[in-house]
């Protein structure tokens, strides 16, 4: 009787956590909705000389094949660029990496959520719904004036944006 | 019979200082960053005090406490002299040391990498060659409990092990094998730079090693408390422990699986591949199983003490629970706490939905109720059951201690229910000011201000707990029965030997570490120019 009981309870936690990891599985093929993956190294020390993350080449960026990726960099205590400009209802691809130690950052109100690591390139994509001004801090502790590392997203009309797209080469709202 | 007396109360004295200690730095903390003070002018004091804070609410004051609990244990459970007594005195100076050894050159801003390290971040060497020495003094308690355990089984062949030396056992080995992550960490890429014979360190690395540690070190601070509900309450409220089997289940999962899922801490991070975070993530699961089981066996173990007192009907038995006794009122609150905290969990292991939260003060609200909650008042329930039995004296009174419960329950809650709230907005965590005029950030003012309040109130029942234990010293001596732990409804005869020694589960709890962490260790230690400059904190930039 006892032991039944307990039987029944340990297959109902069973249950429980596979119908739990069932959802993880169902959203991950569904939806595509994965961690980063991919990893890949980079030279936090020559960033600047050559390569995608050299300083002309930061900001938002519309590929060969007409795909959108920001690219950034963060280092104690800023983001480079400081204000992301981005296209509403387009799927962005986020490049970023940190020049220095550890740091991250989140948009408020999404789910972008991105940890920067130096050697490392994050890599993370997503698609804004509505034209919106937000907040982008660094979520790691990155030194004494972490608190300070604040950047800002605009998510534009994407009909705005591309036309903006053609006069420049890189986009940000700095 | 109760040799070890001095050790016991010296390990729970030197964990409640620490204690009181680091709550007041916390609270602080929440008073600085709220809108009730004006923005913190130097704010490398706040992170110098976020970093005394975490290293002794996480490294210190748990450990102390597993230590001093487990000596007592292997005292009373097994009915037999502490074997060892002097190298236990000899861990305890080297945990003793450790802190001091850290906490100066954290006092004077020179370690303000926070209790995590955050390398390639490098703080003073004195700072990690003290937590190293808190770490050995464990290790000798490890191996003293072993040491101890064997010493009964060979007098006593054949009989079951008491459970609460069981999983005081399992806890040991469990903490043994975690903390290795982290000591190689410290000893094989933080000492080197620190002392200045490298200057560059893999940060990725460092991060997978040090979550080898970081999530199964909660599973050893849990121990104490997972002891204290199948080992002491049923006893304290005049119930029966429903099921030893399902207890000694439990703990042999807690040791299988607390270690492979820590890259769950790494979900955003770009040096781990999603297979392996996938893997973490089921793993998770799997861990959730022995607290779920817990669950079962605690309530019912505790209906059983209400049926005892004459409750009837489906819910008739929970009003006649001893309510008035401190152990059943810790034991509730923890339960509440455990429920919320736990299904908090259970989205952290999610990866999608850890998009939304990750690193925000979700997180913070997350382990403050599961440990600064559930854990760290059946600490206080431990100590209380104690107490008479370290000191001879009585502990008589008994409202001062429910008052001192009800004040941490309704504090943490109050405290991290608007932590959660502030998280899913997406504020940020290790923030030394926020600008509240800012609307993106004003709405989280007031929930800030709130959890300040909560605070407020677990400092007051910290500094309550004090005073009691305190007054413990100075009450009339009494004479004790001698020390009980529960008795199962069914106490076991004989037990298989899955369930009554350690081998085969540590060779499994071994087997799969190597088995999801060697892929990504391998595969970094091998991957060429990963490695980083390292930066020193101390030095101006």
């Amino acid at each position: 009787m006892a032991a039944q009981a307990e039987l029944r309870w340990a297959i109902l936690v069973i249950a429980i956590v596979v119908f739990l990891l069932g959802m993880v599985v169902y959203m991950s093929l569904h939806w595509a909705l994965m961690p980063p993956a991919r990893i890949e190294t980079i030279d936090p020390t020559t960033l600047h000389l050559a390569g995608e993350f050299t300083e002309g080449n930061l900001g938002t960026a519309i590929e060969p094949d007409g795909s959108v990726t920001v690219r950034v960099i963060g280092q104690q205590y800023s983001f480079t660029p400081q204000c992301l400009l981005l296209p509403a209802n387009t799927p962005v691809r986020f490049r970023s990496t940190s020049s220095d130690v550890v740091h991250g950052f989140i948009i408020s109100g999404t789910n972008v959520n991105v940890m920067l690591e130096p050697g490392y390139i994050s890599t993370f994509e997503a698609t804004f719904k509505t034209p919106a001004d937000r907040v982008m801090p660094c979520h790691e502790f990155c030194g004494v004036a972490h608190a300070a590392m604040w950047a800002r997203v605009r998510v534009i009309d994407k009909k705005d944006f591309f036309k903006q797209a053609g006069k420049e080469r890189r986009l940000s709202c700095v | 019979m109760f040799d070890s007396k001095r050790l016991v109360l010296a390990h729970f004295w030197v964990a409640s200082i620490g204690f009181l200690i680091a709550a007041v730095l916390g609270e602080w903390q929440m008073y600085v960053r709220s809108p009730l003070h004006a923005w913190i002018s130097n704010s490398e004091l706040y992170y110098r005090s976020v970093t005394a804070h975490g290293a002794a609410m996480a490294y210190v004051f748990p450990t102390l406490i597993a230590m001093g609990f487990g000596y007592a244990i292997a005292e009373l459970a097994l009915k037999q002299p502490l074997i060892g007594v002097r190298w236990a005195w000899i861990g305890f100076a080297l945990v003793v040391l450790g802190t001091v050894t850290a906490m100066v050159p954290v006092s004077m801003g020179l370690a303000s990498v926070l209790y995590t390290f955050y390398p390639p971040m490098i703080a003073n060497p004195f700072y990690y060659i003290g937590i190293v020495l808190v770490v050995v003094g464990s290790w000798i308690w490890v191996a003293l409990m072993s040491i101890n355990l064997h010493a009964w089984k060979k007098s006593h062949p054949g009989e079951p092990i008491p459970l609460a030396m069981f999983a005081s056992v399992a806890g040991a080995y469990l903490w043994a094998w975690t903390s290795v992550g982290a000591a190689i960490e410290i000893l094989f890429q933080i000492l080197p730079v620190a002392l200045g014979f490298k200057s560059t360190i893999d940060a990725g690395l460092a991060r997978v090693f040090f979550s080898w540690t970081l999530h199964a070190i909660v599973y050893f601070w849990l121990m104490p408390a997972y002891i204290a509900f199948y080992a002491l309450v049923p006893r304290a409220i005049g119930g029966r422990l429903y099921s030893d089997t399902m207890g000694r289940i439990a703990f042999i999962l807690f040791l299988v699986f607390s270690m492979p899922v820590g890259i769950h801490h790494l979900f955003q991070d770009p040096q781990v591949g999603w297979g392996i975070k996938f893997l973490h993530t089921v793993f998770t699961g799997i861990v959730s199983v022995p607290t779920l089981l817990t669950v079962f066996t605690i309530c019912a173990s505790v209906e059983i003490a209400g049926r005892l007192r004459g409750g009837k009907g489906p819910f008739g038995w929970i009003a006649a629970l001893p309510w008035k006794n401190p152990m059943m009122l810790a034991v509730a609150f923890s339960f509440v706490m455990l429920g919320f905290g736990g299904a908090g969990g259970l989205i952290n292991m999610s990866y999608q939905l850890d998009f939304a939260v990750h690193n925000t003060q979700w997180i913070t609200g997350h382990f403050h109720l599961i440990f600064g909650g559930a854990i760290v008042i059946m600490y206080f329930a431990i100590a209380y059951d104690l107490w008479p039995h370290l000191t001879g004296k009585a502990l008589s009174d008994v409202r001062l201690m429910r008052i001192q419960l009800w004040l941490w329950f309704v504090g943490m809650i109050v405290m991290t229910f608007p932590w959660h709230y502030v998280g899913i907005l997406g504020m940020p965590r290790r923030m030394a000011y926020f600008d509240y005029g800012h609307p993106a950030i004003s709405p989280e003012a007031l929930s800030v201000t709130i959890t300040f309040v909560g605070g407020l109130l677990l400092v007051a029942s910290a500094i309550l707990f004090i005073v009691i234990l305190l007054r413990g010293h100075i009450g009339n001596r009494i004479s004790l029965p001698i020390f009980q732990f529960s008795v199962p409804v069914h106490p076991p005869t004989r037990l298989p030997a899955a369930l009554n020694s350690f081998a085969l589960w540590i060779t499994l709890m071994i087997a799969l570490s190597i088995v999801n962490y060697g892929y990504p260790i391998a595969q970094l230690i091998t991957l060429k120019q990963s490695s980083v400059p390292a930066i020193p904190v101390s030095v101006q930039r």
